[in-house]
Parts: structure tokens; sequence; C-alpha cells
């Protein structure tokens, strides 16, 4: 039987399937159930910077005693907040209770954009016992005065103040949409990113044609998204001092036997188990020791990058030309 | 055993009156029944909270509390709670004591030991108010209970001890009282009395023998008998030696607190010149007052002194004369109530009996009666000075008044204010502040930062106005080295803070200013530029008085610091770093300390934003250089324009400017009779954005007047002739009119009176098709676009009305073009009920008879200075009263009954004239319907009448001259909120559904107690947060119209008319049509919901579309034509509950403090909600066998034929 066991972050995983952030990750029975399933390790829903601050704007509003309107209503509408459980509290309090329930990692995961005040939670989250921090920037450079330098500054000033604030292993989750991916993950292991997660989805904004309104929309992801992974896996991998991890797309055994092959050390899946449910991980694992046992690997290690764009014999296929042969291919086709 | 007092283990807390006794109270109970009033509300509310989250009462329980329908349900509950032995109490002011005042002479009858904290507020007469004097307890001063008064926060706190621990060893229940407002709201540093003083003060032996004599089936007793003349007598007297031991009692336990606090009180406590030859006789929080004017007057050799009274009842005559030094020759009783018609005030009349008793001289002082500090009036040791002065020329029956000038009887005694000084040794800062600014929690946190970090003293006392939008407050801040005493407001402030700079051109600010102040403005204009752009008055008081102004833009920092508009922390930090009251570095960290017990709560971002404001703040502080002279070229504005009427000049206007107090008796109506139409002239200018029109687009649509909560917007459509001077800034534009193709339609904003709520913006459908955002109507900076629309308001206003006659109300867009008799009221800014009450004065305001519950609707419709209810250009309009709450939907059936009368009586009076009218009688008799046309016709006849009856004076003619105008119907609407329709006047509005007369009620169902602060009601959903309902409420919403339905004549609607105007527009006339009684359920949007009050009709659309709202219409006349009763005018739930919930703080929050219960309480509440839709669905279909016929007249009858 192949050794599927794998090094991330510096722990030494079962396999090296990850259920990533999701509502299923969110419930202490969900993440049991993962974890019965066969998960190598969890990553806790987002704490998002933005839930944060509506939450504090809620609260405030709430009780910030500004709701004076008049003599007899000045000490707010509500009753005093003693009970109330702050979005913050509840995610530490979820991040305790999985690192006493489960035996497998427990990765917490941070999603902001701003500086200064938002690492503070990083502090909170080591406190509680998160095994390690995944940072998920997420930052639509809608500024047209910021260029793409300062833009990127940015994701490493927050990188770095992180890095300063906890001793944790971090990761940090990033979007494929910078001119030269390949130098900015050089540059984000610098400021020390231990692991680059590739790649993050935005939700994306729809236009509603009956209230001619703008929707947020996030649709589950198709496994045809795994083929940018893959491609920057391939590019990656031996290249930089730092972990990687799959992200996206990733449905079937076949989606993480080939980037193990480009060179993942782990890959993480979300949509297909929120379509499929837990027991899916099962099936997909099921799958990628078959595929390993077929071939008779020893470990997945033995495969791990065999197929980087360093060990291809055709590196360029990784490149530009990919497009070239996509495009023939289709023309064979018709 | 007592322990002796140490010093170095007292534990001092700042905190309010009500605060200090209900931490006692909620300690020795294990029954509270509560109901909300104000000022006492925060007691219950602590209870309550303390006991949600499980805090025990010394015996380690936690007490049970539980809200009742009404004060009377109370006492009816504590009363219940106390036979069954339990150790009960309840909380209470003004009509809350009334209603309990049977089951006070029951509890006191029975003796029962038992406490009831009360906040003393003044009792509604010739007009509600909110504050403090001693009309309420006076008023159960005959009920057998003991009154213990207490003049101080310490003192509540103490006393509240004395009367649990004497209650049980007298067995008579104690009123335990204190000044509501001025005590009960003041924030002071006291010494608190800690576990072990409770304890030992609290005997649970007696505790034993009050549970021995509770009601038990294995030694059972009867209590409550009927006696008849043969006994009742005797047996009330054998109570007697409880009630004489009582004051003994009192006493001991004053003696037994000292020995454990070393604060030595006496049932009567004198203090001043031991050979005084005046003294005052004063009971509640005037006593320090009186107190501090004694010692200064001493100081200046004279002789006098003041006796505080604090055990009322039983009133000890031997004690209370045994207090007064003999020397004394005169004394004035000052008793902070009125008693029309009697010898004297209560607690005169007591004094002079206990001196005629037991004084043991044969002369006796000759005493005074003197009323003072009615519903808060302030009460200053320069007036108490003032009364001393009087003394000596006052006559055996010597009446006075202080603190006002009555220049109709002459009673007042003049005083003069420079008189007295307060000590150099107590710091003195008075901030002025928006009610939205923060400037009041943040000067509560001052207090207690000064109070827990320092030695020394502190006070905070706060003042609000009356307006729910735009709110104006002014904190008083106090600090010495002393115990505070002075319970007024500071006459001279050696700090003023200016945290609004608007204020400056308004109100006289810098009055309270000593000479030589500092004062902190907060002025966008910075240190060089806030000069110029102050008005000429304060720029001459800033150099009489030699001012030390210091500026801080406030709204820069906090902007610049991420905490939007809330300048509190800002102006805080300046306060503390001018007023040195703390080494500069210690300040710092005492504010950081205090923001991070007040926002820990809120999460990290908050407070690392309020740490980097308060480090900014110190930074950007800047002195201003005060020039020689005054150069500003504009001067402070006027309160009201010069063209309003002559009483809104006198008298409005001087309340608006802050001189009400300066009024003197003579302004005044004698019964409480004001003037309509006075809003208009209060022009506030509190939006910083308002809605500006682009006609381009514009659909006629006329949604955004109906939903706009101060009649802000306006539409009108006139002849295009009509324009032909129009400024040229004035924006119409073509308006389909069936009869009349030159009409031109305007929407205009009344810039001044608009709160920039959005609420139109929000519900204009009308958007640009190149920029979507752009909508027919606009939110814009008010700065751009005041003076313009000032001057096409105005013109606007000039255009003739639509004539109503021709309009189609039913419509949208008919009733909209009607004009509103309801106009810029003082609610909160997105008032979810306004708009009901603007929309029902445009569908029949020139005949509406309105009575209106207190509650929110009471406040912005009747609160002084101003009300928005308002008529028309021939004079007409709604004619409002408020009675009580508990009892507006019989006060309005009342109005109906002597409505219908005279229509009767003048229907037979012009019957009876026929004969000489002719035709006239016939047709004014003829007349029928509700229509406007017709309304208008009937208008029309009755001129000729009046011109008729004036021609021919008779017997006959002359008493149809007094009753005429009531030959036009009537419209009488019940109006109030759910605390009124739902729980304390509900058997009320039961009687009236079933009376079967016309009277229509319109329920405001914000689904809270919102006046008062958010308490629940029964129409509180399940699952929603609100106070007494911290942990969600567990219980469905009672179904009001459903309860209302099972009457068979009843029109009951359930509208919101967020989620389709067309169906509340038509509710609304249905109701006013129906001859019989009617109910509307009226979904109102609050504050209080947690929510954003600008997306309003988003949040009705939701209620109605999840089926938490649904909306019908039950009409029981359509028995009668096929057709069921019920209508359901709402589609079957579309979206699920939680959609909907999870929108709204009250539900959303509760998701967060117990994700757990939220999960079972939200999946209940959908329960509720298929269920009801489907009973709805069932019931849509029934049909119903009593005839609706069968309590109507004649012409129904004809109409079934």
């Amino acid at each position: 039987m192949t050794d599927l066991k794998t090094q991330y972050l510096g722990l030494l995983l079962k396999n090296p399937i990850v259920a990533s952030a999701s509502p299923l990750t969110g419930t202490i029975a969900g993440l049991l159930s993962l974890e019965e399933a066969g998960a190598a390790a969890v990553v806790l829903p987002s704490l998002f910077e933005e839930q944060v601050e509506h939450e504090s704007r809620t609260l405030e509003e709430a009780f910030g005693g500004h709701h004076i309107v008049g003599t007899e209503m000045h000490e707010g509408f509500f009753p005093s907040q003693a009970g109330h459980i702050s979005i913050t509290q509840d995610y530490v309090d979820l991040l305790a209770t999985a690192k006493r329930e489960l035996s497998i990692p427990v990765f917490a995961s941070l999603n902001g954009y701003s500086d200064g005040g938002w690492t503070h939670f990083a502090e909170l989250l080591e406190d509680a016992g998160a095994d390690g921090i995944e940072l998920n920037v997420y930052h639509i450079a809608a500024d047209l005065d910021a260029t793409g330098l300062e833009v990127e500054d940015r994701y490493l000033r927050l990188v770095e103040q992180v890095r300063k604030t906890v001793a944790i292993p971090l990761a940090v989750k990033i979007g494929p949409f910078f001119s030269s991916p390949g130098n900015m993950a050089r540059r984000l292991i610098a400021e020390g990113a231990e692991s680059l997660v590739l790649f993050n989805r935005f939700y994306q904004p729809d236009i509603d044609l009956e209230t001619l309104s703008v929707v947020p929309a996030l649709e589950l992801s198709s496994p045809v998204e795994m083929r940018l992974v893959l491609r920057w896996m391939a590019i990656l991998r031996g290249r930089i001092e730092a972990d990687l991890a799959a992200t996206t797309g990733v449905h079937h055994a076949e989606d993480v036997v080939k980037l193990i092959l480009a060179g993942a050390d782990v890959v993480m899946m979300t949509s297909a188990l929120l379509q499929r449910g837990p027991h899916h991980l099962t099936t997909v694992l099921e799958g990628v020791h078959r595929w390993f046992n077929e071939r008779e690997y020893v470990s997945s290690d033995q495969a791990r990058g065999s197929m980087s764009q360093e060990s291809v014999p055709d590196p360029a296929a990784f490149e530009r030309s990919n497009y070239m042969k996509t495009l023939s291919a289709l023309n064979r086709q018709h | 055993m007592p322990r002796a007092v140490d010093r170095d283990e007292q534990v001092f807390l700042t905190l309010d009156g009500n605060e200090a006794a209900a931490r006692i109270a909620h300690r020795v109970s294990e029954v509270i029944a509560i109901y909300p009033i104000t000022p006492a509300s925060p007691m219950g509310e602590l209870a309550d909270a303390w006991s949600q989250s499980g805090q025990a009462n010394l015996w380690g329980s936690v007490p049970e509390v539980i809200e009742m329908q009404s004060e009377g349900g109370a006492a009816g509950a504590v009363h219940g709670a106390l036979q069954a032995g339990a150790l009960t109490t309840t909380f209470t002011a003004s009509q809350g004591l009334l209603l309990m005042i049977p089951n006070l002479y029951k509890i006191a009858g029975e003796l029962l030991p038992a406490v009831i904290h009360v906040a003393a507020r003044s009792i509604a007469t010739h007009a509600l108010s909110i504050f403090g004097d001693h009309g309420d307890v006076m008023a159960a001063r005959q009920t057998g209970m003991a009154l213990l008064a207490s003049g101080s926060v310490q003192e509540a706190h103490d006393l509240a001890l004395v009367a649990h621990a004497a209650t049980l060893r007298a067995r008579v229940p104690f009123l335990h009282f204190f000044d509501g407002f001025r005590t009960s709201h003041e924030v002071a540093k006291i010494a608190a009395l800690d576990d072990h003083t409770i304890r030992n003060m609290i005997d649970d032996d007696l505790i034993a023998q009050h549970r021995l004599r509770a009601l038990d089936p294995d030694s059972p007793v009867i209590r409550g008998t009927a006696q008849n003349p043969d006994v009742f007598f005797q047996a009330t007297e054998a109570a007697n030696r409880f009630h004489d031991a009582v004051p003994t009692i009192v006493q001991e336990e004053m003696d037994r607190l000292a020995e454990h606090s070393g604060r030595r009180y006496k049932i009567f406590d004198y203090h001043g010149h031991p050979e005084a030859d005046r003294a005052i006789v004063i009971m509640g929080s005037g006593a320090g007052t009186v107190a501090e004017a004694v010692d200064a007057m001493i100081q200046n050799g004279e002789r006098v002194g003041v006796l505080t009274v604090h055990l009322y009842r039983p009133f000890d005559a031997v004690a209370f004369v045994n207090a007064l030094p003999r020397t004394v020759q005169h004394l004035a009783v000052l008793d902070r109530t009125k008693e029309h018609g009697s010898v004297g005030e209560p607690l005169y009349l007591d004094t002079v009996a206990a001196l005629a008793q037991m004084w043991p001289d044969v002369a006796l002082p000759v005493v005074s009666r003197a009323r003072y500090g009615l519903s808060s009036k302030e009460f200053t040791p320069a007036m108490a000075m003032a009364v001393f002065g009087a003394l000596r020329a006052a006559g055996p029956s010597g009446q006075m008044t202080v603190g006002i000038t009555d220049d109709v009887t002459n009673l007042s005694v003049a005083y003069d204010p420079s008189a007295w000084s307060e000590p150099a040794t107590v710091r003195r800062a008075v901030f002025y502040g928006l009610g939205s600014d923060g400037t009041v929690g943040a000067n509560k946190n001052t207090v207690k930062i000064i109070g827990d970090q320092t030695p020394l003293h502190a006070q905070g006392y706060f003042v609000y106005d009356s307006k729910k939008s735009g709110s104006t407050t002014v904190s008083h801040l106090r600090f010495g080295p002393d115990p505070i005493r002075s319970a007024y407001l500071i006459q001279e402030a050696d700090f003023v803070g200016i945290h609004h700079f608007g204020s400056l051109d308004r109100q006289d600010l810098l009055k309270v200013a000593a000479p030589g102040a500092t004062v902190l403005i907060n002025s966008p204009f910075g240190s060089e530029g806030t000069w110029d752009n102050l008005p000429a008055e304060v720029q001459q008081e800033i150099i009489d008085k030699n001012l030390e102004v210091w500026i801080l833009d406030g709204g820069k920092v906090a902007r610049e610091n991420g905490l939007g508009n809330r300048v509190n922390t800002v102006l805080q930090t300046g306060f503390f770093a001018l007023s040195e009251l703390l080494p500069a570095e210690q300040a710092v960290t005492a504010i950081k300390d205090s923001i991070t017990k007040t926002y820990s709560k809120r999460g990290p971002l908050v407070l690392q934003r309020n740490y980097a404001a308060v480090d900014a703040s110190i930074a950007a502080l800047a002195r201003m250089e005060i020039p020689a002279e005054v150069s500003s070229n504009h001067a402070r504005l006027p309160a009201v324009p010069t063209i309003a009427p002559d009483f809104v000049q006198r008298v409005t206007g001087q309340i608006i400017a802050g001189n009400g107090d300066l009024l003197p008796v003579s302004a005044f109506p004698v019964d409480g009779t004001f003037p309509t139409s006075t809003s208009q002239w209060e022009k506030r200018t509190i939006a910083t954005e308002i809605p500006i029109w682009d006609p381009s687009i514009c659909i006629d649509c006329a949604r955004c007047a109906l939903v706009c909560p101060h009649a802000a917007i306006r539409i009108k459509a006139v002849p295009a002739a009509e324009l032909a001077d129009a400024p040229e800034s004035f924006q119409h534009k073509a308006w389909k009119d069936k009869s009349d193709n030159t009409m031109r339609g305007i929407i205009q904003v009344a810039p001044d009176d608009c709160t920039g709520c959005g609420v139109c913006v929000n519900v204009c459908p009308a958007t640009s098709k190149e920029v979507v955002k752009h909508k027919s109507i606009n939110m814009e900076p008010i700065a751009d676009h005041l003076s313009v629309e000032r001057v096409n308001f105005d013109y606007f206003l000039g255009l003739p009305e639509y004539d109503r006659t021709k309009l189609r109300l039913t419509s949208v867009k008919g009733s909209q073009l009607a004009q509103p008799l309801f106009e810029f009221s003082g609610a909160c800014a997105g008032c979810g009920e306004t708009p009901y009450l603007k929309l029902l004065t445009q569908l029949m305001g020139d005949r509406l008879v309105v009575a209106n519950a207190t509650g929110c609707s009471s406040i912005y419709g009747g609160n002084l200075p101003t009300t928005p209810w308002t008529t028309n250009a021939d004079g007409q309009g709604p004619a409002w009263a408020n009675s009580l709450f508990e009892d507006n939907a019989e006060f309005g059936l009342g109005m109906r009954l002597a409505l219908d009368h005279h229509l009767e009586a003048a229907r037979q009076l012009v019957a009876e004239l026929a004969p000489q009218l002719g035709d006239l009688a016939t047709r004014i008799l003829d007349f029928d319907g509700t229509d406007e046309g017709a309304i208008g016709e009937q208008r029309g006849l009755l001129a000729q009448l009046r011109t008729w009856l004036n021609d021919h004076p008779g017997p006959l003619a002359n008493r149809l001259a007094t009753l005429a105008h009531h030959l036009v119907p009537r419209s009488v609407w019940l109006v109030g909120g759910d605390g009124w329709a739902y729980d304390i006047g509900f058997g009320g509005v039961d009687h009236v559904l079933a009376s079967g007369r016309d009277v229509n009620i319109l329920v405001l169902d914000t689904e809270v107690y919102s006046n008062t602060g958010g308490q629940t009601s029964k129409a509180t959903p399940r699952a929603a947060i609100a106070k007494f309902s911290a942990g969600g409420k567990g219980t469905a919403k009672k179904d009001l119209g459903m309860l209302a339905m099972a009457h068979a004549d009843v029109y009951v609607a359930h509208i919101a008319f967020g989620a389709n105007m067309t169906q509340t527009v038509k509710a609304m006339t249905e109701a006013a049509a129906h001859p019989g009684p009617s109910l509307i359920i009226a979904y109102s949007p609050c504050i209080a919901h947690g929510i954003d009050m600008t997306n309003m009709v988003d949040h009705q659309k939701m209620a109605a579309d999840s089926g938490y709202w649904p909306l019908y219409r039950y009409d029981p006349r359509r028995e009668s034509t096929q057709d069921h009763a019920l209508h359901l005018d709402s589609r079957k739930p579309t979206i699920a509950f939680k959609d909907f919930a999870m929108t709204e703080g009250r539900f959303s929050m509760l998701e967060r403090a117990n994700p757990s219960a939220a999960a079972k309480l939200l999946s209940q509440a959908q329960q509720d909600i298929d269920d009801r839709w489907h009973l709805y669905e069932q019931m849509v279909d029934v049909e119903r066998t009593a005839r609706y016929g069968d309590l109507s007249d004649e012409q129904d009858e004809e109409h079934h034929r």
C-alpha cells in the first residue's frame, strides 16, 4: 500500500487531502464527519474582516447608546448585551472545541485586507490552539490610483505583520491575478509565508435583471477550474521554499493525483464535499490509494512533483504553448 | 454581629439611583413583578437582566422576574406572591403607582411585608409629565403603606435596605421612594453595602414567620373575607399596634445600618443651627439643596435649619417635634406636589397637625405652605434662601411657590440667582451634545473614571429634549472632595463642552459659563477659522467673560479613526486634557480602560479605533486666539420666525429657545389646551442630506410622499397658469389628470423639516436608464440645496391645494394629493408609525377626532413645544387628545358617544325646524355617505344653515347653532401602540370592539414598548430579543386580529404600507366607512427592531413575503354580498422566516448570543407562521351565519333587501 503521508506546515499529515474552509468545517458535527471520512486536516471557515466589521457596526447600532431618542429611551433598545457572543469569540470557541474533539490538525483561516488592527486576530487564533493560520488575502484592486506594486506591497505588509505577531505556521492563500504570480510567491515567502495555497475564488457579482441590482454570486467550483491551479503547482514546484497546497476544482481522485504529480504537498477539497457530503472524501481517498497502489508507488512523495515543469520533458507545455495545443485539439474534434 | 466600619474595605460604586435601589431589591427578593414606566423602568430592566444571567439573591436562588400587562397586574401578582410567602418587590412610578393603589390597600390591610420602590413622578393632569415630583406617592399615602423617602443616590441604596429590613419586622408594607430623574437617573459615587451588611439587616427568623403565615393547604386559612357593619370597623383598628410600631422599627433599622456603614439616618433628620429661628421641612432630593443654603446662611450669621423627612408614613408626630429646635418660630413646609382645593399640601397638613398635637409650648411656630419643584422644576439653594427670606414676613396662612413666576395669583416668591454660588472646591462641567454623538455615554464614563480612580466625589446628571430625531443633550458633571448634595443643574460652569457646532446658532450655550471658564468647541473650522463662524452674540460673550476657548475638530479625528460621527471619545479626551482632573498620562490610560469596559463586547476593531482616536485627540487640541472685538456678521437665529402667530412667539418660541423656565404663569392656558399647527414654526434643519427631485424620470407614483415619516415630501398638482410667477429654481412636470390636461405636478422637499432618513429615496422606483443609481429623487448634501429649496418650499406652500372633493382618495396617488394634516413631527428619523397617521389625515383629517394612547405617538404628537397635528386653509383639522395609557379605547368611545348624541340632537332640531327650513332641511337630513363629494356638499348646506340660523334666532335655532357642525360626520380614531392595545388597554379595546359603535382603532404595532425603550409586549414575536426577553421571547405573538374577528361586526385589517400601499389606503378608507367598530393593526418598523430605518420599506416587504406579517382585510359587510369576510391581500409566503429575521437585529442578535436557543425559537416561529397562514387560508372560505346586519340601522336593512 502506498504511503500517502505528507509534510505540510511542519506537520506530518496522514494523507494529502485537507477539507478546506466551508460551512462543513463550521460546525463540530461537520468537522467530526470530515475526520471520520479520512480528512488529514481541516481548515475552519474564514473569520472575515468584513464580517467582524459588520458585527461591530450592528452592535454599535444596537448598544452604542447613541440611540438617544428622548428622555425615556436613552439606554438603548435592547437588554444588556451580556449574552452576546461576538463572531470573533464564536470563532475562537469553535477552534478551541475543534482542537479538543479532533485528533487531526486544525487550521484557522483569516480573511482580511486592511492594515493594522486586523493582525490582532491572528494572536487570538494562536492562543486558541490553531495548528496554523491560513491567511486569505482577499482584495479587489478597484482603486485606479493604486499601482500593481502598491497592491502587492499591501499583501506583503499584511503577511509581514501577521508573521511578526504569531509563531505558529502561516499559509497564505492568494488569487491568480498577479502580473507575475511566481515572483509574488517568492516575495510572500520572503515575508514569512510557509505555504502558499493556490488559489482562492472571489465572489463574483452578478446583475439581477428584474431589480437592476448587483447581487453577489458564488457558484461551487467545477473540475475544469483545477487546471489553473495545476499549471501553477507545476511551475512553482521545486522553485520556491514553501509548501504548496492546491485548492479549487478538486472533485475526484484523479484531480488529487494530478495535483500531487504537479507538485502539491496537500490538496484541498470544498465544493465536491458540499455537493456530495463528507463521505465523498473517503471515496476520493480510496481512488487516490488505488491509483498509487495500482502503479506500485511506495509513497506519494515519490510522485510529488514528478510532473512539475522542471520534471516534464516539455516544460513549455505549462506555458503559452498549452493554449495553442488546446486550440488545435479543439480543431481536431470539429 | 456588626463589624466596625473599615474605610479601607469600603467599596465605592458609581451608579444611578435606580440601580442603587434595584441592587438591594434584587438581592433580597424572590419574586419581582414588573411593568415598564418612566423613570422606574431601569429598576425592572436591571432586575430582569440580573435574573436572566443567573444572578442569585442573598439565599442563592435566582429571583423570579415577570413582566405583567399593567401595573395593576403587577400589584396583583405581588399580592399573590406575598400571600404565598415569597419575599416580593416591584418598581413603579406615577400612573403606575395609581393603578396599584387598590392592591396597596389590600397588601397593607393584610399586613404583608413587601417593598415597592418608586421613582416618584408627576401624575398626568392638564398634561402628562415624565419628570419627578411627589404627586404619585402622595396619592398613595392613605393606603396604609409605610412611606420612606430617599433624597440621594446613596440614600436610595441605604434606605432601600432599611425598608426591606423594616417591613419584615413591622409586617407593614413599605413604599420606598426617591425623586424621579433627579435621583433615579443621577449618576453618583456611593459607598456600596456589602452582602455582610445586607445579611445582618435581614433577619431569617422573620422570613420564616412570613412563610408560616403563607397560604398553605397543610395548614389552611382564608383571607379576603367580606365583613359586615358589625365588625369591619373593629377589624380595621385591630392592626393599629403594627402601624404604631413602624417609626421605632425604622429608626432601629437605621441605627443598625449605621453600625455597619457609618452612615447615620434619622426618621426626621435635622440639619442646621441648634437654635434656629426659621426652618424648612422637606422630603426628597431638595433636602440636600436646602442644606447647602442653610450652611451658607449660618456662615452669614443667620439661625436657620432644615428638617428632612425620611419616614413620612406612619407620621411620628412626637419624633417630628422632637427633631425641631424649640427656638423655631417660622417653618416653611415645602411640598413637591400640588393639591388643588386643600388647606395645604400633604406634608404641610401633617406638619401643622403634628405641631398642634405635640408642640410643647403654647405659642406654635408660624407654618407656611410652599410648593416647589413640580415635574423636576429646578430647585436651587438660592430658591431655598428666598423661602427663608419670605418666612419672616409670612402670616399664619402664608402660601407661596418658589422657582416660578406666578403673575396670576401672585404666590411666587422672587429669588436672586446670584445669592448663591457653588463652593470653589467643586469642579463643574456642562456639555452640550446631540443624542446621536455619544456625549452622554462618554460623560457617564467620565463620572465613573473620576469616581473610581480619585478620592473625589462625582455626580452626573443628564438632560434630554423630547424630540426623537436630532435631539440635544446637556450633561451636568460635578466633582468635589465631599459628597455632592446639589440636586440641581449647574448654574455656573468652569468648563463648557460644545459638541455640536451648529447648536451655537440656536441657543445661548455660553450662558452657563463662569467668567474665565474653559470652553471646548467641536468645530470643523479649526482654531484659526472658528472665530469667524461664531454668531456675534457668542463672540461678545467670549470677550465679556474672558473665556479660554479650545478647538478640537472632533468630527475629523473621529472620521480619520473610523468612528464615523461618534465624537464622544475624542471630546472626552479633550475634556480630560484641559480639566487636569487627572495627570495626563493617567487620564489617557483611564479613558482607554473605560473604552475597553464599554466596548469590549463590540469587538477589537472598535476598541482599537477608539484607542487611536484618544491618542489623536490630544494632538488635535488647539487654543483659539480671542480678538479684542466682535467681528461676526451673523446673529443667532430666532427660535421662531417673526411671522408666527402671537402665542407661538410668546410661548412656543420661548420654550424652543430653552427659556421655558422663564415663562410666567399667565403665559399658559388654564386647562392644558394648546393650538395645533405649531411644528411648522420649529425649523430644526437636522438633515445633512435631503432628497432632491429629478422630474425628468418621475413616474408620478407618489410613493415617496406616502412613505415620508415627516411629511417633508409634498405633492401638489396645479393648473399650469398657477405657476406663472414660480421662481426659476422651481421644478414641475406634466401631470396626468383626467379633468385637466394643463396640470403640472410638483414634488417638493421641506428642507428644514426633513430628517434626512432617506426612506423616500429608498422607495422611489424610477431609476435613470443611463445611471441606475440615479433615481427620480436622490439624497444630496443639504448645504448645496438649502437656500434654493427654502425658496421653493415657500412658493410651494402658497400654491392651491387640489380640490379634495375631486380626488380619488382610495388610490395611493389620489391620497397623496390631499394635504397632510400631520407634519414635521419630532419622531425618529424614518419612523414607521407616522406615515400611517399622516395618511389618515390626508384621507379624513378635516373631520378627524383622535384619542391617542400614551406612547411614542402621544409624545411626537403632543409633547411641547410643538405639535405636528395641523389644519387646512379653512382651519379644519384633526382634534386630538391624550388621556392615559390604559384607558384610550374607552376614552375614544366616550368621544364617539358624545358626537353621536350631538349628531342625533342636531338632526332632531333640523327636523323640528324643517317647516321653516324647507328643502334645506330635507337635503341636510338626507345626507348619506362618506365620500368627499357628499361631504363637501353637506358643508355647503351647513353654511347656508348657519346663515339661516343667524338670521332667525330663537330657542331651537340657537341650540342648533351650537350643534350644527356635527352634521358633517366625525371620524373617531383611537390611536396607540401595541403596549396599549395588546397589554394595558386590551380590556378596553375588547369592550370597544364589542360595543357596535362606529369607532376605528389604529394600532401602530412596533411589537415592543418603543417609547419606554423597547420592553416586551404581547405583540413581541417569538424569538425576538427585547427588554424582559433577553433570551429571546419564548411565546408567540398574540393574534389580536383573530380575537377581533371573533366579533361578528368588527372590520379588521392587518396592514403594512411598505408591503402594499394600496391595501393600506383601502383599509383605512374601509375602516372609516364601516359603521361599526374597526381595528387596523399596522406594522410599524422601529429602531427597536435593530434595523436601519432607511430600509424600513424593504423590511415590511420581507415581513409580508415571509408570512411573518400577512396582509388581510376582514370586512363583515361582505358576508351579505355573496362574498366572504376575509380577504388575504398578501401572497402565500415566498421566503423563509429566517431569511427575513436575519436582517433584523432583534432576531439576529439571539443567533449570536445563543445559537441553539435561536435555532429552536426560529423554527418554532416558522411553525407559528405556517400554522397561522394555514388557518387564514381556511378562514377565507369560512361562511358565517351571524348576519352583520343585526346591529345595523334601517339603511343597512334596506341594503340587504
